[in-house]
């Protein structure tokens, strides 16, 4: 499993997008985005702007949206997943969504995300 | 007694006022005790129709929203989000998943979800009249047990 704790990242950046952020490390054409803060409408449009610069930038074989530090999610959640995930088709990647709290992952449930996008609990050590 | 308390709630439709629409919301419902997966399925259907009343009710302008939080008999949390907006040609159309009329920010997804997340859920709507979205749900009493 894939542990981006142990391994050095090739790439940070930090962006503030309002009251989210997103901290980008990318290892072995592996982005993975530390998403913090509230996903709300007000958010979304930033936040995926952000990430398409991002994964523009990286162009990387998978991305992995972390949403551990997601405190609160909507439907525009669920958007910016979607979106994330037709880019990463574009390219020929994959998506994976790791970390969601139970909110969050309510509310991707109630979308039936889990059947489009990989979802799972990593816990870091 | 805690039934017929209510406050009424009046801000203009800037996106900004989703998370304090939300967050006021939660603040009333925690005289009902409510668990915290309760709390966090009031904060999403509130957020859902504060941003469709933002989005879609004003989609070029800045009008305003009512949002009147009441505690009904029985433990019930009753939200109403009141905009005076372009409104809603086609109600049953726009209650269906994955239906929207925005751009690749929205997911069509509100409304599945304030009914996913609330008991009941009425939407009614005047086309350039404005639209009133009433949702309840029942927070659980709970004896002296606590998750």
């Amino acid at each position: 499993m894939y542990n981006h704790r142990r391994l050095m990242p090739a790439v940070i950046f930090l962006r503030e997008v309002i009251n989210m952020q997103v901290k980008a490390e990318c290892l072995d054409r592996k982005l993975t985005l530390h998403l913090t803060g509230e996903l709300d409408h007000h958010a979304a449009r930033p936040l995926m702007q952000s990430i398409a610069k991002e994964v523009e930038y990286a162009l990387p074989l998978e991305v992995i949206l972390d949403f551990s530090g997601v405190t609160f999610m909507d439907s525009s959640g669920i958007a910016v997943a979607i979106h994330t995930q037709q880019q990463m088709k574009q390219l020929g990647g994959k998506t994976r969504i790791i970390n969601p709290s139970t909110q969050v992952k309510k509310v991707f449930m109630a979308a039936g995300i889990q059947k489009m996008i990989r979802m799972e609990d990593i816990h870091e050590k | 007694m805690k039934s017929d308390n209510q406050v009424v709630l009046e801000f203009p439709s800037h996106s900004s006022n989703e998370a304090f629409a939300r967050v006021a919301a939660a603040g009333f419902a925690m005289q009902l005790d409510p668990t915290l997966e309760e709390l966090g399925d009031i904060k999403t259907a509130v957020s859902e129709a504060v941003t469709n009343a933002i989005v879609h009710g004003y989609p070029e302008n800045f009008g305003k929203i009512v949002m009147k939080l009441r505690i009904r008999e029985g433990n019930i949390l009753e939200v109403v989000v009141k905009d005076w907006g372009v409104g809603i040609a086609d109600v049953e159309q726009a209650r269906k998943p994955l239906f929207t009329t925005g751009n690749d920010e929205r997911s069509g997804m509100g409304f599945t979800i304030m009914e996913s997340f609330m008991d009941t859920l009425r939407v009614r709507s005047v086309p350039q009249k404005g639209t009133t979205v009433t949702m309840r749900k029942r927070i659980s009493t709970r004896m002296g047990e606590r998750k």
